[in-house]
């Protein structure tokens, strides 16, 4: 059905759809439009699911964990501090191989308070054993938290799924939205090791050195199971629904020879730029990157890369490009710090970065000059 | 009264120390709630007592979750297993300082959401499995590791907070009175709505009393009034078994903490200050009882 949502909302729709038993959430802005959503769904009986309003993000983490180890679906939204006070229970969910899905409204961190998009809530997770999607539009909002729950149930996998959308920028903005059927899409959920009273088991217990390592190296070879069973899930959604993803989504990349590489609403924007950039006769492309874990193969040739990052690792670089010199030490980058706590990041400005790009430098846009 | 089952859930080989009078008190919760039932502990002595991977000694589903979050994964179990249509029974089995201190948080909402559930604290009244540090429901006087001189400040009142969440059933036990624990068990869990029973647990190496000793202090626990059982249906509070006599007469508080190396070097005054603690409590229950107040 064609209709037009806000990004919190396509959310919501996309988790009504997915069906899960349980939902525990916790209010924060900018997320407040999915909880909310989702509420009004379950009140009037559009969603045959059970809504906790549990009292903080970390019970609402808590909460999924358990109702997910009985064997059901379940799902939560959070935000930035929502998302620092899960943080325990995100590496819990993960070590406990819970197929949770949640969606995270990227925004910046205090002090001061600041509710615009940022990516450090989600970059201080990265270790968390969680796959992480950033998604650029509403639809890819949408498709990719139903695709979520497809990938993290999947017993190959077996691991939390958050889907990344920028605070406003995506979250409240309106766009067209094509909702669908999922059917089988999502098959039935069958977690092996859920709880069972007629075959009790110890879960969590004490554990040595050596199983805990083994199972540490399971959780590893579950995130190199993903881009297997991410394509798959990408393709099958291409073959019902007819919208095409990937871990990259590149546009006029192909004789690019510098390419503009960001997550999020910041690569939707590089597009208008590289238009701008190939009218004055400068070769640009771009590449917004879709997984952020597992991380993917990037095509960067010995292409020039700007990397835009809404997220800083301090004393060490941006986020993004040190993750992308990390996977490819000879990559020649220029690595731009910008759109912090909700600066405005324009089209123009992006093209200035690669008009002014000085490879192998970092730049602080709105502080350097 | 219910016969008490035969059938163990608890089994033999837990790592428990010599004399845990928690271990003992929870064989006796789960012979109450028999076999359909999921336990689910955060951080506390029972987090160890199970056994090591891939072993367990228990016969139940044990659900170990983080220090903070036991309530809150009761909350999700339950409803889980609501949405399933499933009667499983969720128990969650957590100590003093995941009660009252760092777990308040998750337990006072669950209390609020009418979670169905159960909750046992079982109070050793310190931070037993990391090596006996003082908690919020440690009493006055009491040495831990981090009180050398013994505690300065009051047991944190957490029944009574508890009971300001009007909850449907609100007891407390004693691992001394394993057939009123088992009482109180089965009528948590034939409640509807969520239920706490806080279950004083002597603990031997923390209270630094003998293993042999941990039943007949948590006896003169009740007998001294330091430890009242009574029980809290839909509003209406009974003092039960043994501490109906002990609201008439009680024994001197020095007979309690005489027995534990814990209280050694406690000053009159804190003695005092205990006593008049123990007074209190007792007056206000008896006044809760006549309906009063």
């Amino acid at each position: 059905m064609l209709t037009v949502a806000t990004g919190n909302k396509a959310v919501a729709a996309a988790v009504k759809a997915a069906k899960p038993a349980v939902v525990a959430a916790y209010p924060i802005t900018p997320q407040t439009e999915v909880v909310e959503q989702i509420a009004e769904y379950v009140t009037s009986g559009e969603m045959d699911a059970r809504y906790i309003p549990v009292e903080s993000e970390h019970s609402a983490m808590t909460a999924c964990i358990g109702a997910s180890i009985t064997g059901v679906r379940s799902f939560t939204a959070t935000s930035s501090h929502g998302l620092l006070y899960m943080h325990e229970m995100l590496h819990w969910a993960a070590g406990a191989r819970l197929p949770i899905v949640m969606a995270n409204i990227n925004r910046s961190l205090g002090p001061g308070w600041n509710v615009w998009a940022e990516h450090t809530d989600a970059f201080s997770q990265r270790d968390t054993g969680w796959l992480q999607f950033f998604v650029g539009d509403v639809q890819e909002a949408y498709d990719t938290t139903l695709m979520a729950f497809r990938i993290a149930e999947n017993n190959n996998i077996l691991l939390p799924v958050m889907v990344n959308l920028d605070g406003f920028l995506l979250s409240h903005i309106m766009q067209s939205l094509e909702t669908v059927e999922p059917g089988d899409y999502i098959p039935p959920l069958h977690l092996p090791h859920r709880i069972d009273p007629e075959n009790p088991a110890g879960y969590g217990v004490l554990t040595g050195p050596t199983d805990h390592f083994r199972f540490r190296w399971e959780m590893e070879r579950a995130m190199r199971n993903a881009p297997a069973v991410i394509r798959d899930a990408e393709e099958e959604f291409f073959r019902q629904f007819g919208r095409r993803y990937g871990p990259t989504e590149e546009y006029r990349c192909e004789d690019a020879e510098v390419v503009v590489v960001a997550l999020g609403t910041l690569g939707k924007e590089a597009e208008v730029a590289v238009d701008i950039l190939r009218d004055a006769g400068i070769k640009a492309g771009s590449m917004r990157i879709r997984w952020f874990r597992p991380f993917p193969d990037l095509d960067i040739g010995d292409r020039d890369l700007v990397v835009l990052d809404r997220g800083y690792s301090f004393g060490f670089g941006g986020v993004l490009s040190s993750e992308i010199r990390s996977k490819y030490p000879g990559a020649s980058i220029y690595s731009v710090v910008a759109g912090l706590g909700g600066q405005e990041v324009t089209y123009d400005d992006i093209a200035g970065f690669v008009r002014d790009r000085r490879m192998g430098e970092e730049f602080w846009f709105g502080v350097d000059a | 009264m219910a016969e008490i089952p035969e059938d163990e859930y608890l089994l033999k080989c837990t790592t428990a120390c010599a004399g845990c009078s928690s271990a003992l008190a929870l064989r006796y919760v789960l012979k109450a709630a028999g076999p359909d039932t999921v336990l689910v502990v955060p951080a506390c002595c029972t987090s160890i007592l199970q056994g090591i991977y891939p072993n367990t000694a228990f016969a139940v589903p044990v659900y170990n979750i983080a220090f903070a979050a036991a309530a809150a994964c009761a909350s999700g179990m339950s409803e889980a297993f609501a949405s399933a249509g499933k009667k499983t029974k969720v128990i969650v089995y957590a100590g003093d300082g995941g009660t009252v201190d760092i777990g308040i948080q998750a337990l006072s909402g669950a209390l609020e959401r009418g979670t169905d559930f159960l909750y046992i604290c079982y109070d050793n009244e310190a931070y037993g499995n990391t090596g006996m540090q003082r908690s919020g429901s440690t009493p006055i006087g009491a040495r831990t590791t981090t009180t050398p001189g013994g505690k300065t400040d009051a047991k944190k009142d957490i029944d009574r907070i508890v009971a300001a969440h009007n909850i449907p059933y609100q007891a407390t036990a004693s691992a001394a009175h394993p057939k009123d624990l088992f009482e109180k068990v089965r009528t948590a869990l034939a409640t509807p709505g969520p239920s706490f029973i806080h279950l004083l647990t002597p603990c031997p190496p923390g209270w630094r009393i003998p293993s042999d000793m941990s039943v007949t202090v948590g006896k003169m626990a009740v007998k001294t009034g330091i430890w009242v059982l009574w029980e809290r249906k839909y509003g209406e509070l009974t003092i039960n078994g043994a501490s109906r006599a002990v609201m008439k007469k009680r024994l001197p508080l020095k007979e309690y903490l005489s027995l534990q190396g814990r209280f050694k070097g406690i000053t009159e005054k804190q003695v005092n200050e205990l006593e008049q603690q123990v007074e209190k409590n007792l007056a206000r229950l008896a006044k809760e009882e006549a309906g009063e107040c």
